[in-house]
């Protein structure tokens, strides 16, 4: 562009004869043909129809299972003492009763929902400190100002973990019970490995032990105000998954994109019978240490138990949605067809 | 450009060799400056005016709105980003052209130059310096001429770069001043000058010299202006009058307007309703924040209390306005302005690029000279063409004559005679025949032209060559002709001419020059020849001539309309007796010219005729092809000349406006407004009539219109537009003669007012320049004529025919490009931006994006850039020689098809389908979707990565589907943004990242576990099958059942079966046989006459010139009558051209050309000017 040219005579300013600067690049110039549009439209047809009968062989295989336990059964007495905050300290426990018809084969993962809990929400979603909970411990002192208002208490002691997050963390636990015919037999879970490998591993780390205990580490902070015991007490059975890399911690800390929401509680441990195989059909309850408040936000709690295939959950959507387009494009192609033959002056008409 | 404000001056006074004086007044110095910037200056004032414009500022406005933590629903840097790199590639391009300024700036200023003893630098002339100027110098101020080294105080410019005219002009000083030619007088002059305050008119100087206590009156005659050139004159000195940014140059380099598109302003528009828009959906997404706010918020309140300042919903829900107008900012992108400009660049380097643009005879390529308007290139309706340079060659040819009832033609010639001029070519054996046998007829035919002339000779000392300096580029062409024909015009003085006659050396006396002009359209010399014979030759417009031949002699012009030559015999007796009352009355004082008219007519009179001679101005190459294929492409033509209505038909015709099927042709001439109101009116009513009567008769009817220009002044002074328009453009071609400049550029600006129509105005000289600046495209042809036209044009290049190239082929690739673009961008900032929206019904109206902060920083800058500009840049639909071949293609462009309100709606529905499909798909996959491992994929990250990588993927699809080029560029930048948006993922997901900054890189590890699982690839494929299948669908029934030319064309078996229709049909090109039709054009103004036989501009010393070697022999015109250029018709002032100026090549050509036409058409014909 603009460069001197070296070249002299008549023709000293004539333009390079180079194909870019000529508009003579090589191209490939693809057009819409009926030859290439209507059969890849059926192709594309068959693909997702096939996708989707073959997703919806692999639905039909997963099972589900959802328990509202909000205000169900002796739940509702527990509903309606959350209701009133001053009994947040004191404990309640109530259970709800399910059975089973068809045996869950295979991993049964169960899941605590929650309905109509914004976890999406912008101030609530920048309410959380990452540097705190990757184990700064400048972080862990000071919380970021996002973290507000619950990033001191009262008296000026940080937070740990600071923020609405954290905070509201989701605090109901749970007691499956099988009924055979020889009594109750408790469903063996497992609560560890729920998260993400990076979440566990990379993003959230507990501050630097050097020695000490984890009590020692978090000593000069405070729980967060909703909560009934602190971070290092999540479980304090096991130090790899207490702090800031607890498995529930982290699960919840995960924020949900919709109000309406499900978080892994654990899996089923497959060692024993009768549960090698997975559930086996029949009588269970579940017994609910109710902690969680909803009320205040007319939201809904339920336990769900699923299976899962290569692609997840049960999830119906997806191969309806296969089908469904199929099917549209099919029309489609099939119109398009129509429309060509009959009316199209690609090719046939060209004399007009 | 902070200079000091002074109040206008009134006056200039100037006391020359007095500094002390001047300084008082605090004129300019000579230091020019038109840089904009220095170095500090450049960052504060580049950003201030780039803030002018209003998207800057919005973005401006934007990142501040960020900062407030209450309302800032994005990153700083989401915004400041783009906006820094928008602003920074502005500042670059700024900062290139000043420094390109600086560098020409600083080159001018240091200009050595002589401060009449001393050198000085051009920037340390100061108002009142007396300077040395010497032969081929720049004038470096606009300076008083005092005195010359030539005779009288004359001396030469050349004024190219002032006003575009390559001749040469005099200049000369007051009397008084003329004998100052000795440095230490100089020194010692006192004069003072008071004259008009500084001003651009260039023809005009007003002031008076108080010198010894005399006052002298100065003119413009006495003035050197900046800018010319000193010629033929050793040296000169002069005053400085005015000086730097004051001179006539600089004040006349007044900044053009600036142009912009209509898809410019419509592009404005646009963005002004996505405003609207945009606070609509802030509005909306408020509302629902204030009820979102008031039924549940507020009992959410225990997990998340309201931020302290917000105390109520409603306040809630105006922070949430705000908050929404940030994040949805991005359907009124920042990168669109300064991509379009882009690709508008890279446009502007494909027409420079373009070797089929590219005059190989003048070594001229192309010019984009304005790099915003490529696209109008590309929806122009009317052109409005000059004629003589654009159309034609302005390059004179001696064609036809007739001799005694005998005509000669066009054939083959060798020179017979060792002077002849070797680029000539014309000839006829007979004529040679009849040369070489000493028919009396034909010898005088020639002598007359080699006599009867007020050619000028520049021969070169050292090679003795012949150059020729007319008046007229006709002019030139019959002495030329004479010349090769063995009557070669050697040299003159005042009083004789010299000639060599079939290789004879004969010298005439000269008595008297009967000059040309208007009036007379005729020119007369009188000479005595050796043999004491005095004889009257005469050459004139044959309309003119008829009446003053002998009675019995008028039948002898047959066929050649053209110029006529003749002659009369005088007697020693009527010559004594004439030249008595010629003297009486050059002198008389009053009435001087009407009295010489009188005597001039008087003797030319019962003459006889010799013959008739055709000159033929050329049309260029190509140009009936040009205006069929334009015409053919629904552009209508308008010329618009300066010269009388029988050369503008012919001419019409020649070029294949105006072709014999065209029924009508009308031509509107009255003198009067009602004649003219009535002749329209009658024109109007018949168009009107054959249309209703019977539209297939219609449909063959071709009319044209020509309006000459007593008439337009008519139509345009009195409130006739509206008739003239209807009738105008009812026709379908239009000619206008005798048009001044300001006319030509009224008629434009009223196709521009009424039509609404994209105009283009085509022209080569300086009385262009108003009608190339006043259209929406100006377009220079580099011709003969200077380069003034070029300098006001947007695009130039050296012939006419690359008119159909830059129209046809760029301006329509520059416009589907641009509206492709356009929609494009529209399309994918709706379907990325519109996704927030429809989360917000989700997350309570609370302002939460959907997508990671950096990817909405990086999307429009990174991620969907380059394909789109790689579209803008390369596409085409069609191959440039299909778009010549069918101009057809062209008509999209005219209506506006391919970008207007329509499409933008449809473009933003898609956008908005898009987005709509892009947040429900992934949203019910999702919601209820987990790993293979358990574990729940709705958490929001996952959700984020899936909605980008599916917009991604989705616009990249369409942008496949949009291109329809495919080069290497497009893979590339396709691939690439694809690659680099899984790359850049990854890389902001990294644990490195996170680890230095966790708060912002807040994502880790996301891509991998997100993009690992099946699920989320099948909801992406799903999403992209229900985005792009519905505008697959519609594309393929559009092309099925409405199929655009365009599309019919791109199909490579379909061109033969097409190719009737659309094509330029060759019948048309060559139909015109039979009609012979011949013109003759004359340059409208006084020749060297009077300078001639007065004698004044022959040299004294021309012996003492001719022993310093290789000087120039000043032999030159001078022009005191010049007519001021700019104004009035300057039409052929210009036109001092060697004859020589023809190249071989461009003969040769021609040659073979009028082999090849031979029958089409008998060309142009143009007869010798009698300037």
């Amino acid at each position: 562009m603009g460069k001197e040219k070296s070249k002299s005579g008549p023709l000293a300013r004539r333009p390079d004869n180079s194909a870019f600067k000529q508009q003579r690049l090589p191209a490939w110039t693809p057009m819409l043909t009926a030859s290439t549009v209507l059969p890849s439209f059926y192709l594309l047809a068959l693909i997702c129809m096939l996708l989707g009968v073959w997703l919806l062989l692999t639905v039909q295989n997963t099972q589900e299972m959802k328990v509202d336990y909000t205000e169900a059964g002796s739940c509702n007495l527990c509903f309606e003492m959350r209701k009133n905050v001053s009994n947040a300290g004191q404990k309640c426990t109530c259970m709800i009763m399910f059975s089973i018809e068809k045996a869950f084969k295979g991993d049964v993962f169960i899941y605590y929902g929650l309905r109509n809990f914004h976890q999406n929400l912008r101030r609530y979603m920048d309410s959380r400190d990452d540097g705190q909970m990757l184990g700064r411990k400048s972080n862990l002192k000071s919380p970021s100002s996002y973290c507000k208002p619950f990033d001191v208490d009262e008296k000026g002691v940080p937070i740990a973990p600071c923020g609405a997050v954290a905070n509201s963390m989701f605090n109901d636990s749970f007691i499956l019970t099988y009924y055979t015919i020889n009594g109750p037999t408790v469903v063996p879970l497992l609560r560890k490995g729920l998260t993400w490998y990076t979440d566990k591993n990379v993003k959230y780390r507990n501050p630097k032990m050097d020695n000490l205990t984890l009590p020692e580490v978090f000593e000069g902070t405070t729980r967060p105000p909703y909560w009934q015991k602190p971070v290092y007490q999540l479980d304090p059975f096991d130090p790899n998954n207490n702090g800031f890399i607890n498995d529930d911690l982290l699960v919840w800390m995960r924020e949900a994109a919709f109000p309406n929401f499900k978080k892994l509680y654990g899996f089923l441990y497959r060692a024993n019978k009768p549960f090698t195989k997975g559930l086996p059909a029949g009588n269970y309850s579940v017994a609910i240490s109710y902690n969680f408040p909803v009320q205040y936000f007319k939201g809904r709690k339920e336990v769900v138990l699923t299976t899962v295939s290569w692609f997840g959950g049960q999830n119906h959507f997806l191969p309806i949605a296969y089908l469904v387009t199929s099917g549209l494009i099919l029309l489609t192609a099939v119109v398009l067809t129509v429309v060509w033959w009959k009316f199209g002056k690609d090719g046939k008409n060209m004399a007009d | 450009m902070f200079r000091k404000r002074l109040p206008p001056e009134e006056e200039r006074k100037v006391k020359a060799n007095d500094r002390e004086y001047n300084e008082k007044f605090q004129y300019a110095s000579n230091c020019i400056v038109t840089s904009k910037y220095n170095i500090i200056t450049f960052l504060p004032v580049n950003l201030f005016e780039q803030f002018q414009e209003v998207a800057n500022t919005y973005f401006l406005f934007l990142l501040i709105l960020q900062l407030i933590p209450q309302i800032s629903s994005l990153s700083w840097f989401t915004t400041i980003v783009p906006l820094a790199l928008v602003l920074s590639i502005t500042a670059v391009k700024d900062a290139t052209d000043d420094y390109f300024r600086h560098k020409s700036d600083n080159q001018v200023n240091n200009r050595d130059f002589n401060l009449l003893l001393q050198n000085e630098k051009w920037m340390n002339v100061r108002v009142g310096d007396i300077i040395k100027l010497e032969n081929n110098q720049f004038v470096a101020a606009d300076v008083l001429l005092l005195s010359t080294s030539e005779p009288h105080g004359l001396c030469y410019i050349e004024t190219a770069e002032l006003d575009g005219e390559t001749n040469m002009k005099v200049r000369q000083s007051i009397s008084v001043t003329a004998e100052l030619c000795d440095p230490n007088h100089l020194a010692s002059f006192d004069g003072e000058v008071m004259c008009e305050p500084p001003n651009n008119k260039l023809d005009r100087f007003c002031g008076t010299l108080y010198w010894r206590e005399k006052k002298y009156p100065l003119t413009n005659q006495n003035m050197l202006l900046r800018g010319c050139v000193l010629r033929n004159t050793e040296a000169c000195y002069g005053l400085v009058i005015f000086a730097g940014p004051d001179t006539k140059l600089m004040q006349n380099s007044g900044r053009t307007k600036f142009k912009r598109t209509s898809i410019d302003r419509l592009m404005n528009t646009l963005v002004l309703w996505i405003f609207g828009f945009l606070v609509c959906m802030g509005g909306i997404l408020a509302v629902g924040n204030a009820i979102w706010e008031k039924e549940v918020g507020f009992l959410f309140q225990s997990f998340l209390p309201w931020d302290p300042p917000v105390d109520n919903f409603l306040f809630s829900a105006f922070l949430s306005f705000w908050s929404y107008v940030i994040i949805l900012n991005t359907v009124v992108p920042i990168s669109l302005y300064v991509s379009v400009e882009v690709i508008r660049l890279g446009h502007s380097y494909f027409i420079n690029w373009d070797q089929q643009m590219f005059c190989s005879q003048c070594n001229t390529a192309a010019e984009a000279r304005t790099t915003t308007l490529n696209e109008e290139l590309g929806q122009v309706e009317y052109i409005f063409s000059d004629k003589t340079g654009t159309l034609t060659q302005n390059i004179m040819t001696f064609n036809k004559c007739s001799i005694n009832g005998q005509s000669y033609g066009m054939l083959n010639f060798t020179p017979l005679n060792p002077l002849a001029d070797p680029n000539f070519c014309f000839y006829d054996e007979k004529l040679l025949e009849s040369v070489k046998v000493g028919d009396p007829h034909t010898h005088e035919f020639f002598r007359l032209l080699s006599l009867c002339h007020t050619v000028m000779i520049v021969s070169s000392v050292c090679t003795g060559e012949l150059v020729y300096k007319a008046q007229s580029p006709d002019e030139g062409a019959l002495v030329t002709a004479a010349r090769n024909f063995g009557f070669v015009f050697r040299s003159r003085t005042p009083g004789t001419i010299t000639t060599t006659e079939m290789g004879q050396t004969v010298t005439y006396s000269l008595l008297a020059i009967l000059d040309f002009n208007n009036i007379r359209k005729r020119m007369s010399v009188i000479v005595r020849n050796p043999e004491g014979r005095i004889r009257l030759y005469c050459k004139g417009a044959d309309t003119v001539l008829v009446e003053r031949l002998q009675p019995c002699n008028q039948e002898l012009i047959n066929g050649l309309r053209t110029l006529a030559l003749a002659y009369r015999d005088l007697s020693e007796e009527e010559w004594e007796a004439w030249s008595e009352s010629h003297r009486f009355a050059d002198k008389a004082t009053d009435c001087r010219e009407d009295r010489l008219a009188a005597t001039y007519d008087k003797i030319e009179q019962e003459m006889l005729l010799l013959g008739a001679t055709a000159i033929e101005d050329k049309l260029q190459e190509g140009v009936p092809e040009t205006i069929a294929l334009l015409s053919l492409a629904n552009i209508k033509i308008w010329v618009l000349t300066g010269d009388k209505q029988e050369t503008a038909v012919n001419i019409g015709y020649s070029c294949k406006m105006l072709t014999d099927d065209m029924t009508e042709v009308f031509i509107i001439s009255g003198h009067t407004v009602q004649s003219v109101r009535h002749e329209l009116r009658s024109v109007f009513f018949k168009c009107r009539f054959s249309q209703i009567s019977c539209v297939k008769y219609t449909l063959e009817h071709q009319r044209t219109y020509i309006l000459e220009i007593k008439s337009q002044k008519c139509t345009l002074d009195w409130n006739m537009e509206e008739e003239f328009l209807s009738t105008a453009c009812a026709c379908k071609a239009v000619i206008c003669c005798r048009v001044t400049p300001l006319q030509k550029a009224q008629v434009v600006e009223l196709i521009k007012k009424h039509k609404k129509a994209v105009t283009l105005a085509v022209g080569d000289g300086a009385n262009d320049v108003s009608m190339i600046k006043s259209a929406h495209i100006g377009v220079g042809i580099s011709g003969q004529e200077g380069i003034q036209a070029v300098l006001a044009s947007d695009y130039s290049f050296a012939q006419f025919r690359f008119l159909q190239r830059l129209l046809l082929v760029h301006g329509r690739w520059s416009y589907l490009r641009m509206c492709r673009f356009l929609c494009y961008f529209f399309y994918k900032n709706f379907a990325f931006t519109m996704v927030h929206f429809w989360f917000g019904f989700f997350c309570g109206f609370s302002a939460q994006t959907v997508y990671d902060q950096f990817f909405i920083t990086l999307y429009n800058i990174v991620y969907t850039s380059l394909p789109v500009l790689a579209m803008g840049m390369f596409d085409q639909d069609v191959p440039d020689q299909r778009s010549l071949e069918y101009p057809k293609l062209y008509e999209p462009g005219q209506l506006n098809l391919l970008f207007n309100k329509r499409e933008f709606f449809i473009c933003i529905t898609q956008g908005i389908y898009t987005s709509v499909v892009l947040f429900f798909v992934p949203y019910a996959v999702l919601s209820d979707a987990t790993q293979s491992n358990g574990v729940p994929l709705a958490d929001y990250q996952s959700f984020a990565v899936t909605t980008a990588t599916a917009l991604v993927i989705v616009v990249s699809v369409q942008i496949a589907l949009d291109t329809g080029f495919w080069t290497v560029f497009n893979h590339v930048f396709v691939w690439g943004s694809l690659g680099s948006f899984f790359t850049i993922m990854f890389a902001l997901h990294s644990q490195t990242l996170f680890r230095n900054l966790p708060n912002q890189f807040h994502f880790v590890g996301s891509a991998q576990n997100t993009l690992l699982q099946p699920v989320v690839w099948l909801t992406i494929a799903l999403a992209t099958a229900i985005c792009i299948v519905p505008v697959l669908a519609f594309r393929f029934l559009k092309l099925d059942l409405k199929p655009q030319l365009s599309d019919t064309v791109r199909k490579p078996n379909m061109g033969g079966v097409w190719r009737g229709t659309g094509s330029v049909s060759e019948g048309r090109l060559g139909a015109r046989g039979g009609s012979r039709r011949s013109g003759y054009a004359f340059a409208h103004q006084e020749g060297f006459g009077e300078l001639i036989t007065s004698g004044k501009n022959m040299r004294l010393s021309k012996a003492s010139l001719a022993g310093r070697g290789s000087q120039l022999v000043p032999e030159h015109p001078t022009e005191q009558d010049l007519p001021p250029l700019l104004g009035k018709q300057a039409m052929s002032s210009r036109w001092i051209n060697p004859i020589c100026l023809l190249s071989t090549t461009s003969l040769h050509a021609s040659l073979e050309r009028g082999k090849d036409c031979s029958k089409q058409t008998v060309n142009f014909i143009c007869p010798v000017s009698l300037s």
